[in-house]
């Protein structure tokens, strides 16, 4: 059975700190009692080589893009270069406080300031923040804007259109602001819908809420017939970047008529993803929205850079500070060392290696649209269903092959639904490896389906009996 | 520099399978006038050259490693063992994926539920969140969790907590249907002749931050009382460090404890990423943002850890979630877990006594300087404002001219506390630190 | 299994028992299947008015969380408590043990207006 901290004792004396002078008992003095802790924290005893051996021991039970292959769609599992870590973690980066001079941390804003300029040249966009700390964050940021920008201009808005295929963060970061949601359907070509489109815009719309490529992979091709309607409407168009890593160096949302974006910098630009952040979710405006952007702006004044002072119509603040600093030096040092070549290989090669890994699983898998895709693409999983397995037991016999699995029952309109994304850091000799693992785990369902129906069998654990989880829930350790 | 794995033939071969004769015919469907662009983008360069590149750039930061810092204002200069980084940085941490596929991520699932046990015993409440963005989105999302628990429109902040807090609770609440009500101060805290006035039954909560921007320690259990009288909730934003020596939120009644989590183990690099923590009481458990691990069995019913509560989330709720948000700081919050496994029980309350006591000793000395006054007489933790009546210029150069940085003026944020200044002092200070300290105050005419 | 002659159903999948003013809510057999294992219920609040085809309150699952449907509009006079640690009541017993809610009619007519339980086996494949 795994053990918790809790359930571990040795000595600890936290010998990293000096030791107490007496001075203070006096200094503790001035404190009155009342606002003292009665009752001490029951916290762990543990050894540093004990903590060491916790946290290893633990590690070891994880998959990790450094061991493993996550072609999980929508997430961007690139390779995180190690350089950009060190960058991160060196003493001039990560020992400087935000409330330093100006003067004093000069390269600190021109790293900020040149991410800024980098990333409105790849997404063509006029501006950026770099303060939100995620793509959900990113997203309230800009529906923020949206809103701001339309009360400025004493429009009264109601509406965000989003399509059915979006992703989760959208509905729920819309509500935020008030907006009611309302649906746009995908054609059968897997596209939005620009009839239903033009049905559902009204004056009442805010904006429409989409990403390009969408969630099945696929280019919205009348995106710019799409851009002149939201427009015509006197709404805003928004652009949800998850899928950005399929264009960069490619085409830009800013030329195809989008108003606002959203980066994840912890998908296109390499920053790791942590076990679950920290992230970062920039956002990129047109100029009409740069008043409205979160304060403070970071200016570039006669080679000095610095903050902008006044911003009376700006949205306010997201967070405090200035964004996950150590999180965009990294996409800062990642977009400097690929360079522009570098940049157009990275979608080239996730487009690639996507429509190969396409063309060889098309016979195993029904694929939710027919043609070749961008950088992911849809499989469902219905063949199989009818055999007795689903997409959610192929999921968990793939990790049993090393593999991390796809992302599951993800867009919800299509069933049994795979997406598959393999970044453009993969090789062919992984994919083919992958390609092997579903025959095999094919040859199964035919064969053997209850092998794959009990997936994982060599994990730390086997599945996970959720229904108790939340039914009652064990958030934490009480020490009775 | 590029990452890519494919060599010219495996990228030939794979066009051949796909059935197409170049890359272009596989975007040939994105409208060519969108693809005319060409990205006004330097070339790349090596990870040799980026190195110098990234020297070159921190040349231009001064460092706190070789500056003595008194800044803190919710990022503060502490010392981290080298053991936070080892483990926290490792592979299998910082490359891992969020744990949706319970079987491949017991150990960060595992990690959650410890960060979420240790955060609850530091803050004496029942249940914590995997972690949020930081502490002032926190304390924002507490005050949205309020808002949606009933009828009441109203949230009481005082003008004590952090300005950057505060502005971003506004932001939060803009296009909602709220009302923010400011609490003014009084002595450098909150004045609560003023709270008890604006506690009616149209708060929905009472935020309050602990110690508060200007270091002072608030009457939280006052505060407690009023806001249990008016039925509002009771927002404590607490420093996580204080918790080894101060009342903790749970102690003094508070419903939802938030704060800044840089403290335990995340270096404060201009700001973030660091994170939030949130906690709460037992019958606010199902409102609770964000994620939570929970603890269960496998199918052998062998200890297991899960994403749990999930239909609160983004993902399932979509428009009726809880809150948008959809990632924690995961690495932040493991840091912090590491970092407090390895001060326990013993030196949790031996770092808090390190600040208490260096603080104190250097605000004394301070106020023995001509000049110098306080401007409170509130009791603090580990960070005081006084008021220096000297030039403001010469001031500046002499602290620098001793390598100082700091303290903050807090003209910045609040203009009417002219010449005044936050001190924060930490564990890191020496007595040879303040003596160049005081030298400094002291040398300025 | 329950008689279920005496209940109605709404064509969102919840069904209803009157006696005299006061109707007792559930949710049918078919609906705790499509949910399938509930793990949360979050019943609405004693004394909480309620108009027909409001959303109640809401029933979860794992993965999912379910709006269900006032098939009545009245004010709410009781709720199942043994729910809250049971809420795996409503899967194993939909149109007994595992009651919602009860409350009282402002219009016992609306009644008439909803399903037998002939006529929701007929279309409950239909909708949801």
């Amino acid at each position: 059975m795994s053990r918790l901290l809790f359930e571990k004792h040795s000595q600890n004396r936290a010998s990293w700190l000096p030791e107490l002078d007496g001075s203070e008992k006096e200094a503790l003095k001035k404190i009155p009692q009342e606002l003292l802790r009665k009752k001490e924290p029951s916290l762990p005893s543990l050894s540093e080589l004990d903590v060491v051996r916790h946290f290893t021991g633990l590690s070891q039970k994880n998959f990790c893009v450094d061991a493993n292959f996550y072609p999980l769609g929508s997430c961007t599992m690139k390779y995180n270069p190690k350089a950009l870590d060190s960058i991160a973690a060196s003493t001039a980066f990560s020992q400087i406080h935000p409330y330093q001079d100006e003067g004093d941390v000069q390269g600190a804003l021109r790293v900020l300031y040149e991410t800024q300029e980098l990333l409105s040249e790849i997404t063509g966009m006029d501006e950026f923040t770099l303060q939100p700390a995620a793509g959900a964050h990113g997203e309230f940021c800009g529906l923020l804007m949206a809103s701001a920008y339309h009360r400025a201009n004493k429009q009264k808005k109601t509406q965000v259109l989003i399509p059915d295929s979006a992703h989760g963060t959208n509905p729920a970061s819309a509500a935020l602001c008030g907006y009611e949601v309302v649906q746009v359907l995908t054609n059968a070509k897997g596209h939005v819908d620009v009839n239903d489109l033009k049905k559902k815009l009204s004056d009442r719309t805010a904006c429409l809420m989409m990403t390009n490529p969408n969630t099945l992979g696929l280019f919205e091709e009348e995106i710019l017939e799409i851009a002149q309607a939201v427009h015509r409407a006197g709404g805003l168009l928004y652009y949800d970047g998850a899928n950005m890593n399929a264009l960069v160096g490619i085409c830009r949302p800013g030329d195809m008529g989008f108003d606002i974006v959203h980066i994840n910098l912890h998908k296109t630009f390499a920053v790791p993803h942590g076990s679950g952040g920290p992230g970062s979710g920039p956002v990129g405006v047109k100029k009409e929205l740069i008043p409205f952007l979160p304060r403070p702006r970071i200016l570039k004044e006669s080679g000095r850079f610095t903050f902008e002072k006044n911003a009376p119509r700006s949205i306010g603040k997201l967070r405090s500070y200035y964004g996950n600093f150590g999180a965009i030096i990294r996409s800062y040092a990642y977009i400097k060392a690929l360079g522009k070549e570098g940049l157009s290989a990275v979608s080239e090669n996730a487009i690639l290696n996507a429509n190969y890994l396409k063309a060889r699983l098309k016979k195993m898998f029904d694929v939710s649209h027919e043609g070749f895709c961008m950088h992911e693409f849809v499989l469902s999983a219905r063949t199989q269903k009818k055999k007795g397995v689903k997409a959610l037991d192929i999921a968990k016999r793939l990790l049993d092959f090393g593999v991390y699995a796809p992302t599951i029952y993800f867009p919800l309109i299509v069933e049994e639904a795979l997406m598959v994304e393999p970044t453009e850091t993969e090789s062919k000799e992984t994919l083919d490896a992958f390609v092997k693992i579903l025959e095999d785990i094919e040859k199964e369902i035919d064969q053997d389906p209850q092998k794959v129906l009990d997936a994982p069998h060599t994990t730390p654990v086997f599945r996970i009996d959720e229904v108790q989880a939340a039914r009652h829930p064990n958030l934490r350790f009480r020490s009775s | 520099m590029d990452y890519i794995s494919n060599t010219n033939a495996d990228k030939a071969e794979m066009l051949k399978v796909i059935g197409a004769r170049s890359f272009a015919d596989l975007i040939s469907n994105i409208p060519s006038s969108l693809k005319k662009v060409e990205l006004k983008i330097s070339p790349g360069i090596s990870e040799l050259e980026l190195d110098r590149h990234m020297d070159e750039i921190g040349h231009a930061n001064k460092n706190f490693k070789y500056s003595v810092s008194y800044l803190g204002a919710g990022n503060y200069d502490h010392f981290f063992p080298a053991v936070v980084d080892r483990l926290a940085l490792r592979g299998e941490f910082i490359t891992a994926y969020t744990p949706y596929q319970g079987e491949a991520s017991q150990g960060t699932l595992q990690t959650m539920y410890e960060y979420q046990s240790l955060i609850c015993e530091l803050t004496a409440m029942d249940a914590s969140n995997a972690s949020m963005y930081d502490g002032a989105s926190s304390l924002a999302e507490a005050a949205l969790l309020a808002l949606r628990s009933g009828e009441r429109k109203k949230i009481l902040i005082p003008v004590t907590i952090h300005p950057e807090y505060r502005e971003v609770v506004r932001t939060y609440l803009s296009f909602l249907d709220a009302e923010i009500v400011e609490i003014p101060m009084k002595n450098c805290v909150a004045d609560l002749e003023a709270l008890s006035k604006a506690a009616g039954e149209d708060v929905a909560a009472i935020l309050v931050q602990q110690p508060n921007f200007f270091g002072a320690l608030e009457d939280t259990q006052r505060i407690g009382e009023i806001a249990k009288k008016s039925g509002a909730l009771f927002v404590a934003c607490v420093n996580p460090v204080s918790l080894g020596v101060l009342a903790p939120p749970g102690e003094y009644g508070a419903d939802i404890a938030v704060g800044e989590g840089q403290p335990l183990g995340n270096p404060v690099s201009y700001g973030g990423p660091h994170f939030g923590f949130f906690t709460v009481k037992d019958a606010l458990l199902r409102k609770i943002p964000g994620r939570i691990s929970g603890m269960t069995v496998d199918k052998i019913g062998r200890r297991a850890f899960v994403l749990t509560l999930q239909a609160r989330e983004q993902h399932i709720r979509r428009e009726k979630a809880t809150s948008n948000i959809c990632t924690n700081q995961a690495l932040c919050a493991l840091k912090g877990a590491i970092y407090v496994s390895l001060l326990g029980k013993e030196g949790i309350k031996k770092l808090a006594l390190l600040n208490v006591s260096k603080a104190r000793k250097t605000h004394d000395r301070l106020l023995k300087i001509k000049g110098v006054h306080p401007v409170s007489n509130a009791p603090f933790f580990n960070e005081f404002a006084l008021r220096i009546d000297k030039d403001t210029q010469k001031l500046k150069e002499n602290l620098k001219k001793n390598n100082i940085l700091g303290p903050l003026a807090l003209e910045n944020f609040y203009p009417e506390m002219k010449s005044t200044y936050l001190f924060a002092v930490t564990e890191k200070r020496t007595d040879a630190d303040l003596g160049a300290l005081a030298a400094a105050i002291e040398d300025t005419p | 299994m329950t008689d279920l002659s005496n209940l109605r159903f709404a064509p969102t999948h919840e069904w209803v028992s009157l006696n005299g003013k006061i109707a007792t809510v559930g949710i049918s057999d078919h609906a705790q299947k499509e949910i399938s294992d509930v793990v949360f219920i979050e019943l609405p609040k004693p004394g909480r008015v309620l108009k027909q085809k409001e959303s109640a309150m809401i029933v979860e699952s794992v993965k999912a969380a379910f709006d269900i449907y006032a098939p009545l509009s009245g004010r709410v006079t009781e709720v199942n408590e043994k729910l809250k640690d049971h809420p795996e009541l409503v899967n194993q017993s939909p149109t007994a043990d595992g009651w919602l809610y009860r409350m009282e009619c402002s219009d016992p007519k609306e009644f008439d207006s909803l399903l037998s339980a002939h006529d929701y086996d007929g279309v409950k494949e239909s909708s949801h």
